[in-house]
């Protein structure tokens, strides 16, 4: 995470509240879109998509009352770039207890860039069952022009156009001290 | 043909003279010992050994030079060039070729093979028994008049002590001294490293220190008992060398020998189970590396002999427990004696010098070497003590390589080898 | 010999950090998972090439290491030498040489001789992971036992094991002390004089780590005189009860009939006897004691078959956790990474 220390913030584009609203937002769309809750599956991509998908199972339970099913993806063993240097990746634990045969799976992660990580998620997804659907929900999508594989989110919290150079932190509670989206830049 | 070496330092322990001395060869032998400012006779060639140390020929005791049976390890002529090239000018092989050397027809062979490589001198140590089987005596009396200095069946020591009673009482008769590798092999057995922590450590089989002492012992009681001369080869053990110790102090007739590589390495070197640590006696701790430096220091260990051993790459390439013991050292004694015990302080260069000369020639009774006194045979080794130089496996003149010093860095070193006058090597 | 970016070897546990033991660990811990999916099989290592090159019979590790490759995409090749490679006349390194002209990211060793896997690695370029080698080391072993340990005892700190049988010859006892030690727990070994030679409370030894290495952590450490760092947390208790009284886990290690041929005792009825894992010697125990043993079992010889058969043996599990840890071993050796 040394590199870490190396980002200098140029703008924030949520805070706390903003990224509560887009949230709300989602979740209202999902539950529009899905006719209800019912079979409704939210699958949290490791990591920062995991509480993501948290606070969507808790807005979805305030407005229709059903609480959906809750999964986790540790997409680790599917990436595709285990031989590039630098890569090393940890490996994590997958956690969906529930079949997910014939469900309305949303995955949710917190930016959609490349599409690589949601490659890897469905190929994994499909290891676990036959889903009848799966749709991708996203807080932040960098935009089509970053795409390297023919994938789009379904549910998008906000769209941020960007440069390559830039790198966008969803920075969440559970893993940093605050609550709010930026554009960083590295020194 | 006059041959004179030249404002050289002269060491000759036996004659207890260390001081500037020119040398004056005359017909392979020394003719006289010149004071530098006296008049070299007319027509005499000139070896400058300005700087440098000239001392009698080096002996070593125990060697193995494969020939006959074994030439894809080493011949007489490879050993011998091995030899001289580190500073050798004698070499005393053990009587392990394949047909063994327990009669007066191999041991003329190897003599004959020497003559014809005519680099170092060889004098053959024949077997104590024959096949070296441990049951019948060889023919020793023979062996000696074709040239046989001593018996041995080294790494197949006679584990009969009636046998090596008996062998003691007739070797006497020939004034031949009978060497042992003490190795109780009851104990050992299927060993392949010093038995201790990093044996335990290392999961391999251990050859506890205490099967060298237990033969060590019973050779300094039959020695006292048979009054023979017992010469303990590669001494590595604390116990065997307080024993020595003790029956020297007693007055039996007992001599020892160590290799560089007991001076110099523990067992802790095992482990990257690397088959060029793997010999016999094999590399033991700390505690008895201290005690053989000790009995170096205190002139219990009489001598410096490499146990050169050469032993095929394919050979050596295999896992640790089947790899054959053994090491080259003819090539890097001298320089590990430099590093590891005169340049610490251990021992001085006159003692060095003895170790390597004056007392081999006596242990094995040859007349006329380990000496530069007039009248005695020109084989001459001349020092650099302060010559920096790196050992290298892939240049040694040993058809092996099985030397666990490659790449060692060393300050000492023969610059120059002279065999009856002639000179054999120059760095 | 310089390895391709990212390829470590695994040769045994003596050259493991605690840090680094509890990663592969963790990363164990994490596949377990896959091998209760309906598809037990995760795409890792597609394309990757791991041979296991098996001097030595042994279905078990074998069969585990193999599902442990498939199951993770790779392409696994079993190679069994019936007896060494000098019965057909080519040096170890040959082997490795010709095995490594191949190509392989990964080759799984086992050979009954210590070292084996040391030699290798010098000369190969592919990972070299060590399945048991001699009285040496089987490091995978010891790390499946302590996954099994952990899900049990949750820690190691503190933890008391009892390590019973031919500790001399035992690879697995070797690597379980290594781990155990550098995880904090105390170890007691026993058995006959013959097979837990004097000075083997000395096998473990601070100084003996590698410079450069990460420091020592966790376990109870003393300096002694000399200024070598000694732990005191392994014993060698003259009777099997010491080592068993009050113990939270008894490791039995199997007995093989050689040793009576040697003479390291007179006979395997008088060693079930004076050795043997009982009932009532399981009774010193703490109650809630598990039993382990690297198997295959003598059932009654040094395990008696009730003790083998009771909820307390986690023989099973054993064997369950092995495969995870396989798996673990084998991505973090071509190219994974293990949590820090």
């Amino acid at each position: 995470m040394g590199e870490e220390l190396n980002l200098v913030e140029k703008s924030r584009i949520m805070d706390a509240a903003a990224m509560n609203r887009a949230l709300r937002r989602l979740a209202t769309e999902i539950v529009e879109k899905n006719k209800g809750a019912e079979d409704l599956y939210l699958v949290g991509i490791r990591r920062r998509g995991v509480p993501l998908a948290e606070h969507i199972r808790d807005k979805i339970e305030a407005i229709e009352g059903v609480r959906p099913l809750y999964g986790i993806l540790d997409i680790t063993l599917y990436r595709d770039d285990l031989s590039t240097v630098g890569a090393n990746p940890i490996v994590n634990r997958t956690e969906l207890t529930e079949d997910i045969e014939g469900k309305n799976i949303v995955l949710v992660d917190d930016v959609l860039y490349t599409g690589r990580t949601i490659r890897a998620a469905l190929d994994q997804l499909m290891d676990f069952g036959r889903p009848r659907r799966v749709q991708l929900a996203v807080l932040i999508d960098r935009g089509s022009e970053h795409r390297e594989l023919p994938i789009q989110a379904d549910f998008i919290g906000k769209t941020v156009p960007t440069k390559q150079a830039e790198i966008i932190k969803v920075m969440l509670k559970e893993f940093d001290d605050v609550e709010a989206v930026g554009i960083f830049e590295r020194k | 043909m006059k041959l004179l070496i030249a404002n050289g330092h002269l060491i000759d322990p036996a004659a207890q003279e260390n001081t500037g001395m020119n040398v004056l060869i005359e017909d392979g032998k020394v003719s006289a010992w010149l004071r530098p400012n006296e008049k070299p006779p007319e027509g005499c060639e000139v070896f400058d050994a300005s700087g440098l140390l000239v001392a009698p020929g080096f002996i070593d005791l125990h060697v193995h030079l494969r020939e006959p049976g074994q030439e894809h390890k080493e011949t007489i002529a490879s050993g011998a060039a091995a030899a001289v090239a580190g500073g050798w000018t004698s070499v005393c092989p053990m009587p392990n070729t394949n047909p063994v050397n327990d009669n007066a027809a191999i041991t003329r062979y190897m003599i004959e093979q020497a003559e014809h490589a005519g680099l170092a001198n060889v004098f053959p140590i024949g077997a104590i028994t024959k096949s070296s089987d441990g049951a019948e005596l060889a023919e020793m009396g023979e062996m000696k008049a074709a040239g046989a200095v001593a018996v041995s069946d080294d790494g197949r020591p006679v584990p009969n002590a009636g046998i090596m009673r008996r062998a003691m009482q007739y070797a006497k008769d020939f004034g031949l001294p009978v060497i042992d590798h003490c190795e109780d092999k009851s104990l050992s057995a299927g060993g392949v490293m010093h038995e201790g922590r990093v044996s335990l450590l290392l999961g391999l089989k251990g050859m506890p220190a205490l099967a060298e002492d237990i033969d060590a012992v019973r050779d300094i009681i039959l020695a006292k008992d048979t009054g023979a001369h017992v010469h303990i080869a590669h001494v590595s053990t604390k116990g065997a060398v307080d024993a020595v110790r003790r029956a020297k102090n007693e007055g039996i007739n007992v001599t020892c020998e160590v290799t560089p590589h007991h001076f110099t390495l523990t067992d802790k070197f095992v482990e990257g189970y690397d088959t060029n640590y793997k010999m016999a006696p094999p590399l033991r701790s700390e505690e008895h590396l201290e005690a053989i430096i000790e009995g170096i220091k205190d002139g219990t260990i009489d001598a410096i002999a490499t146990d050169h051993a050469p032993h095929h790459h394919d050979e050596k390439a295999l896992e640790f427990d089947r790899a054959p013991m053994g090491i080259t050292g003819l090539e890097t004694a001298v320089g590990l004696a430099f590093n590891e015990l005169v340049h610490k302080g251990i021992i001085s260069l006159e003692r060095l010098v003895e170790m390597c000369s004056a007392n081999p020639a006596r242990i094995f009774s040859l007349e006329g070497r380990g000496t530069l006194r007039p009248g005695s045979v020109a084989d001459i080794t001349v020092i650099d003590p302060e010559a920096k130089w790196t050992y290298s496996n892939a240049e040694s003149r040993s058809r092996s390589r099985n030397s666990p010093f490659d790449g060692w860095e060393f300050t000492g070193r023969a610059v120059a080898t002279f065999v009856g006058g002639k000179l054999v090597f120059q760095a | 010999m310089e390895k391709p970016f990212r390829r470590r070897d695994l040769l045994g546990i003596r050259e493991l950090s605690a840090a680094e033991i509890k990663g592969i660990l963790d990363t164990s811990e994490n596949f377990l998972e896959v091998n209760v999916r309906e598809i037990k099989k995760v795409p890792t290592l597609r394309g990757k090439t791991v041979i296991n090159l098996f001097f030595e019979n042994s279905t078990r590790t074998r069969t585990s290491f193999e599902l442990a490759a498939k199951r993770l995409s790779a392409d696994a090749v079993n190679i069994s030498v019936a007896s060494s490679s000098l019965s057909k006349g080519e040096t170890l390194v040959d082997t490795a040489l010709n095995l490594d002209a191949m190509n392989p990211d990964c080759i799984v060793v086992r050979h009954g001789s210590a070292g084996v896997p040391y030699q290798l690695a010098k000369v190969s370029k592919a990972a070299i992971i060590n399945a048991g080698d001699g009285s040496n080391e089987h490091p995978t072993q010891a790390l499946l036992d302590a996954m099994t340990i952990r899900e049990h005892k949750k820690q190691f700190d503190g933890l008391e094991v009892a390590i019973v049988g031919d500790i001399l010859h035992s690879r697995v006892a070797r690597s379980n002390i290594h781990l155990l030690t550098k995880l904090g727990a105390r170890v007691r070994v026993a058995g006959p004089g013959t097979l837990v030679p004097n000075g083997f409370e000395h096998l473990i030894h601070l100084g003996e780590r590698p410079s450069g290495s990460p420091p020592y952590e966790g376990g109870v450490a003393a300096a002694s005189a000399d200024g070598v760092v000694l732990p005191q947390q392994l014993q060698v208790c003259e009777h099997i009860e010491d080592a068993i009284r009050g113990a939270d886990v008894v490791m039995i290690l199997r007995i093989q009939r050689e040793r009576q041929d040697a003479a390291y005792f007179p006979t395997l009825r008088e060693y079930s006897i004076h050795y043997g894992l009982t009932n009532e010697r399981l009774d010193l125990a703490k109650k809630d004691a598990i039993v382990l043993h690297p198997g295959p079992m003598n059932r009654g010889i040094e395990i008696a078959s009730e003790v083998a058969d009771s909820s307390r043996s986690l023989i099973l599990d054993q064997v369950k956790y092995g495969v995870a840890v396989r798996m673990a071993v084998l991505y973090l050796a071509t190219g994974g990474s293990a949590p820090t």
